[in-house]
C-alpha cells in the first residue's frame, strides 16, 4: 500500500514535470481532452487565450486555465497522466466537443436516450445529469452562468471524490 | 360606559356645529377616550377621505378635537387629502386630540396606493401548453404574446410563450420549427450592417436564428415594448446552418426543430438582465463570444452593442419597467390542473405590485456567479443556486446528498422519496461579487413521489409545488417553487422599493 502509494506520487511527479517541459516545447500540441493526456491541457489554454494556473493536489494535478473575462476550465489529471475530469464555470459554457473529445458524442447520445418514448412529464430547461458507467457529466445554471462538471469513472484515481472535480 | 349617558358625536362637521364653544361647561367633565375613522381607509394618492371622531366623556365635555396627519394635509372638518403623487404605497396615520384634554386622542390609518396608470397584469395559465407534444408538459407557466412590424398595425397573437425568468429577451419559434410564428419582421443588423444572427444557450439545448425588430404588446395589461431585438429560433434545417461553435456549447439539442423540443410557441424572458449577454457580447470584452453571429459570409461571431441584442422586452417599456411579480396560487399537495395566476410588470410601481412583507436576494450581475445566490442545505452552502419560472421542477442536489431515492424508470429523472410528502428545509441568501449578503432566511418545501403525481387525477394535473429532481451542487427553484408566493424578479440597474436590481425577492 505504502509503495504503491509512494509509486503514485513518483509518477504525478513525473507528469507535473513533464507537463512543464511540454509546455516549453510543445507549441502547438495535438488537440484533446477529456481521457486524453495532459499535453491537451495545453491546446485548451492556447485556444481559450487563458493564463494557466496548476495546482499538485498530491492525488492529483489541477490545471485551471482562466480566460480574460474570468470564465475558467480545470482539467484533473491522474499520477498516470490522464485527464480524469474536467470542470467549467463562466457566462457562456466552453466548447464542449473540445473539452470533452470523444466524450462528447457519448454524452449527447446519453442526453438523448434519456428522452425516451415515455409520454412521462421530463425536466425541461434544467440541469443536465447524465450518469452512464463510462462517462458522468453534470451541468447547471441558466443564461449568463453556467457551471459543470465530467469525469470518467475508471479514471478517477482511489481517493478523488467526484465533488473534487469542480 | 354607553349607558352613562355619554354624549355621541359622529361626524367632526357635526361636532362644530353642535357643540361649537359651548365646551367652556362644568369643572366635572372629563374625557374619557376619542376614536376616530375615515371613509375610505384605502385610496390613492391625491384623493381624499372623510375621518370623523367618537368622543367619549362625562359632564358636559367638549367633542372639539385637533386633526393631524402623518402625511398629506387635514382640514379642521377632518377631511384628509393624500400627498399628490408618489410611486410606493404609504401608510398614513390621522390623529384627532381632544381640544380639552390634550393627552386623550385617538389614531386610524389610510392605505395611500400609487395611481394605477394602466393596467399592467398579464394571465398566466399553467396547462399542458401547445399541442402536439410528444411528452406531457408539467408546471410551464403560459402567457399570450402580441407582436406588431414596429410602428404598423401588422400583429401575430402569440399564445403558450413560456413565462421565462431565468432568461432575458422574447424567443418566438418559427412556423418552420412548427411554431405559430409566421410574420415578417424586420432584421435587426449588425454594425457591418447584415443581418444579426444569434446563439442562444440553455442547460439542455441550444436556439438559433436571426434577431428582428418587433413591437411587443400585452395587449391585455396595455404595456408595450417598442422596436424590441427579439430572436426568430429556427430549426436546424433552416438556413444559415447552425455554427458548430453555437452547438458544441452543450450536449443538448437545438430546441427549434420542433413544437415538442420547444414545448412552446415562444419563450419570454423576463429575467434580472437587460439583455440576454450584456457586456460580455460587446467590444468592451475582449474577445468575441459564440453568441452573435454575422453569416454574410460564413457564419462567424460578432460584436454587438447592447441596444443591438435581444432585450428583456419589460426594461424597454415606458412604465413598470424595473421587473416583474409572478403570482401563481397556491396549489394543494398532489398537484391541481390548469391553474391560472398573474404576471405583473413593475415591482413597487403601482398598487398591486408592492414588495410588501418580500425579502429581497441580490444576486451579482456579472462574473461566474451572475445571477445566483446562496442555497444552504444540511449545513452546505451552494453559492450556484437560483430562482427560475422556466425550470419546471424544484432541482436539487443529488440522491446521496439529499437521502432520495430517484423514481423508478421511465420517472428517473425526477426524486421520489420514501416518505412522501418529504417536508424540508433550507436557507436563502444573496450575494455579491464579494461573498454574501444579508442574512440566510429559512424556505420550506416538500417533495412527493413524482410517479404518483403524474398518475392522480387521471395523470391530468399540470401544476405541483411538490415536484423535484436532482441537481448536483446547487439549488434551481422553479416553477414549483413559485405557487402560492409572490415571486419578484427585478432588472439589473433598475431602481425599485427594494433597492437597485438585480434581485430576486419574495
Amino acid at each position: 500500500m505504502n509503495s504503491f502509494r509512494l509509486a503514485a506520487i513518483c509518477s504525478h511527479r513525473a507528469t507535473s514535470i513533464l507537463l512543464s517541459l511540454l509546455i516549453l516545447v510543445l507549441p502547438f500540441p495535438a488537440r484533446a481532452v477529456l481521457g486524453d493526456t495532459a499535453a491537451s491541457v495545453l491546446s485548451d489554454q492556447a485556444r481559450m487565450k487563458g493564463t494557466l494556473r496548476s495546482v499538485d493536489n498530491r492525488t492529483y494535478v489541477m490545471h485551471e486555465i482562466t480566460s480574460p473575462s474570468g470564465s475558467a476550465v480545470r482539467e484533473f489529471v491522474s499520477p498516470q497522466g490522464a485527464v480524469f475530469g474536467v470542470a467549467w464555470e463562466g457566462q457562456f459554457a466552453p466548447d464542449l466537443q473540445q473539452l470533452l473529445g470523444p466524450y462528447y458524442r457519448q454524452a449527447q447520445l446519453a442526453a438523448a436516450s434519456q428522452q425516451d418514448a415515455s409520454k412521462q412529464p421530463r425536466p425541461r430547461r434544467a440541469p443536465i445529469a447524465i450518469e452512464t458507467p463510462g462517462l458522468v457529466v453534470y451541468e447547471t445554471g441558466h443564461p449568463r452562468s453556467f457551471h459543470g462538471q465530467a469525469y470518467i469513472p475508471q479514471l478517477v484515481p482511489s481517493g478523488v471524490q467526484a465533488s473534487d472535480i469542480r | 360606559m354607553r349607558r352613562l349617558g355619554i354624549l355621541l358625536v359622529v361626524g367632526s362637521l357635526m361636532l362644530m356645529v353642535a357643540c361649537g364653544s359651548s365646551s367652556g361647561g362644568g369643572n366635572a367633565s372629563t374625557i374619557t377616550s376619542v376614536t376616530v375613522t375615515c371613509s375610505p381607509s384605502t385610496i390613492t394618492y391625491g384623493q381624499t377621505s372623510q375621518c370623523s371622531t367618537l368622543v367619549s366623556g362625562t359632564g358636559n365635555f367638549s367633542s372639539a378635537v385637533t386633526w393631524t396627519a402623518s402625511a398629506g394635509s387635514i382640514s379642521t372638518s377632518g377631511l384628509f387629502t393624500a400627498p399628490s403623487a408618489g410611486n410606493v404605497s404609504l401608510l398614513v396615520t390621522v390623529t384627532a386630540t381632544s381640544t380639552q384634554d390634550t393627552s386623550k386622542s385617538g389614531t386610524s390609518t389610510i392605505t395611500v396606493n400609487p395611481v394605477q396608470t394602466t393596467g399592467n397584469v398579464q394571465p398566466i395559465i399553467v396547462d399542458s401548453g401547445p399541442a402536439p407534444q410528444s411528452f406531457a408538459t408539467v408546471n410551464e407557466g403560459f402567457v399570450t404574446v402580441t407582436v406588431c412590424v414596429p410602428n404598423s398595425t401588422t400583429c401575430q397573437t402569440i399564445d403558450h410563450v413560456l413565462l421565462d425568468t431565468g432568461s432575458s429577451g422574447l424567443r418566438l419559434l418559427s412556423s418552420a420549427g412548427g411554431g405559430e410564428f409566421n410574420l415578417s419582421l424586420p432584421n435587426q443588423v449588425d454594425s457591418s450592417g447584415n443581418p444579426l444572427l444569434e446563439c442562444e444557450v440553455f442547460l439542455d439545448g441550444f436556439t438559433w436564428g436571426n434577431v428582428a425588430l418587433a413591437d411587443i404588446t400585452f395587449t391585455v395589461a396595455g404595456e408595450k415594448a417598442s422596436s424590441a431585438p427579439v430572436q426568430v429560433v429556427i430549426p436546424s434545417s433552416g438556413s444559415p446552418a447552425v455554427p458548430s461553435s453555437c452547438s458544441t456549447q452543450t450536449t443538448g439539442p437545438n430546441e427549434g426543430n420542433s413544437l415538442s423540443a420547444f414545448g412552446a410557441n415562444g419563450i419570454l424572458g423576463v429575467g434580472l438582465f437587460q439583455q440576454d449577454c450584456g457586456l460580455a457580447c460587446t467590444a468592451a470584452n475582449g474577445t468575441v463570444p459564440p453568441q452573435y453571429y454575422d453569416c454574410s459570409s460564413g457564419c462567424k461571431p460578432v460584436y454587438t452593442t447592447l441596444a443591438q441584442q435581444v432585450t428583456n422586452p419589460v426594461f424597454l417599456f415606458a412604465i413598470d419597467n424595473n421587473g416583474v411579480l409572478v403570482q401563481v396560487p397556491a396549489v394543494p399537495d398532489g398537484g391541481s390542473q390548469n391553474p391560472a395566476g398573474s404576471l405583473i410588470f413593475g415591482i413597487g410601481t403601482q398598487s398591486n405590485n408592492g414588495l410588501e412583507s418580500a425579502n429581497v436576494y441580490v444576486v451579482p450581475d456579472s462574473g461566474n456567479n451572475a445571477g445566483n445566490f446562496i442555497t444552504a442545505f444540511n449545513g452546505t452552502s451552494y453559492p450556484q443556486s437560483f430562482i427560475d419560472s422556466g425550470s419546471n421542477g424544484i432541482f436539487f442536489l443529488d440522491s446521496n446528498t439529499t437521502g432520495i431515492p430517484l423514481c423508478a424508470k421511465p420517472n428517473n429523472s425526477w426524486y421520489c422519496p420514501t416518505t412522501s410528502p418529504d417536508n424540508l428545509s433550507a436557507t436563502n441568501q444573496g450575494q455579491t461579487l464579494q461573498g454574501p449578503a444579508g442574512s440566510p432566511i429559512p424556505v420550506n418545501f416538500s417533495i412527493e413521489d413524482a410517479t404518483t403525481l403524474f398518475s392522480d387525477n387521471g395523470g391530468n394535473n399540470t401544476a405541483f409545488s411538490t415536484l423535484g429532481g436532482p441537481q448536483p451542487g446547487a439549488f434551481d427553484w422553479g416553477l414549483a417553487f413559485f405557487f402560492g408566493r409572490n415571486v419578484y424578479t427585478a432588472i439589473e440597474n433598475q431602481s425599485t422599493p427594494g433597492g437597485l436590481g438585480p434581485y430576486f425577492a419574495y
